[in-house]
């Protein structure tokens, strides 16, 4: 079995363009939503101590929104995606066609449609997976929480932690044209899914 | 002006009047405080998950409830603390995302709140004062001075316990 925490170069950039296509594919999706361009940075692919992950968002008391899915199939894993309050409701007021600025707190319906752009986000990103490695990868339905950073990343933490200290997160950071909405997309395979999906793209 | 330590996740820490202890953005996570009133020695542990029979020997002990809260209790008496004197409250455990079929994994903080509170009850410390379920996350504050635990919250507010 590989060992997953000793990641070849090649093996790195392997998950590393996965994750970019994935990226890509998301990316698209919420442009075609919201009718703006979307950049986004080449995906990190990096093993970081569990404690510092938080601080991948602006730390542990930063206020943000997470959108959560579990995936099911050959390699499980999570996905979270994470936005800044202040993105999160820039781009509810965008949704619901409302002026920017007026969204200050997310009732029923705002968190419905976060929690719907999560799952487009997630089947864009999954599908690029899919055609990379064919395995199939199915995402639940989604969950939302907003809070503090640290408490809403404790999910996929938890589940690292029972393995070991270090987490292997595969995280893209999104930015509209505008630079009112930045997001981070975290896949976070779970122990046992990283060897499963180097094996699936002959890197092993 | 009083130090004010960090505590990180998976981490804790122990001092002295008049420092005070922080742990930011607990959310199944248990932020677990030591005081002895009158040395006014103290101690905050931030654990992750109730025990430690899965890990890996090169593990973290203070990520675990089972291992992290006998390893903070050494250190706080070696600073100088009474172990009978000592009182234990807590806060945390809550469960973040509300899922119809929640696996274990997404209730463990009720597993920790009741792995903390089993292992404190071992070692014959009380329990005096304790927050902890709901959905939403935490951030916690020992005062060594007052031994006061402060929990603060994003839209419920902040309390003393």
């Amino acid at each position: 079995m590989t060992d997953e925490f000793n990641l070849t170069p090649i093996q790195l950039d392997a998950l590393r363009e996965i994750g970019n296509v994935g990226a890509g594919n998301s990316a698209t999706a919420l442009s075609q939503i919201i009718n703006k361009r979307i950049d986004m940075n080449v995906p990190k692919v990096a093993l970081v101590p569990i404690e510092s992950v938080p601080d991948l968002v602006g730390g542990a008391d930063t206020i943000v929104v997470g959108v959560f899915l579990r995936v099911y199939g050959k390699a499980p894993g999570n996905i979270l995606f994470l936005l800044p309050q202040k993105s999160a409701f820039y781009l509810v007021d965008t949704l619901m066609g409302r002026e920017h600025g007026t969204t200050k707190s997310l009732d029923f319906m705002d968190e419905s449609a976060l929690m719907e752009i999560g799952n487009i986000l997630s089947g864009a990103y999954l599908n690029a997976f899919f055609n990379f490695t064919h395995i199939s990868m199915l995402p639940s339905i989604p969950a939302l929480a907003m809070d503090m950073a640290g408490a809403i990343l404790n999910i996929i933490l938890v589940q690292l932690g029972q393995m070991g200290d270090q987490a292997m997160v595969i995280e893209t950071e999104f930015l509209a044209e505008d630079d009112g909405i930045n997001g981070h997309f975290f896949l976070v395979p779970d122990p046992g899914s990283l060897g499963t999906l180097i094996k699936a793209v002959g890197v092993e | 002006m009083a130090d004010l330590i960090k505590v990180g996740m998976a981490d804790y820490k122990v001092g002295r009047s008049p420092s005070t202890l922080i742990s930011y953005g607990l959310g199944s996570c248990i932020g677990v405080s030591l005081y002895d009133p009158q040395s006014k020695i103290g101690g905050l542990l931030h654990i992750m998950l109730p025990d430690s029979t899965q890990a890996r020997a090169s593990d973290n002990p203070a990520k675990f409830a089972d291992t992290g809260v006998p390893l903070m209790l050494n250190d706080v008496l070696a600073l100088g603390a009474s172990k009978s004197r000592l009182v234990a409250k807590i806060a945390g455990g809550a469960q973040m995302f509300a899922f119809a079929n929640a696996t274990d994994i997404m209730r463990v903080g009720n597993r920790n709140a009741e792995a903390v509170k089993q292992i404190l009850r071992r070692h014959g410390i009380r329990v005096i004062a304790e927050d902890t379920g709901g959905n939403y996350g935490r951030t916690v504050q020992i005062d060594l001075q007052t031994g006061i635990y402060k929990v603060k919250t994003i839209d419920r507010g902040e309390k003393e316990i």
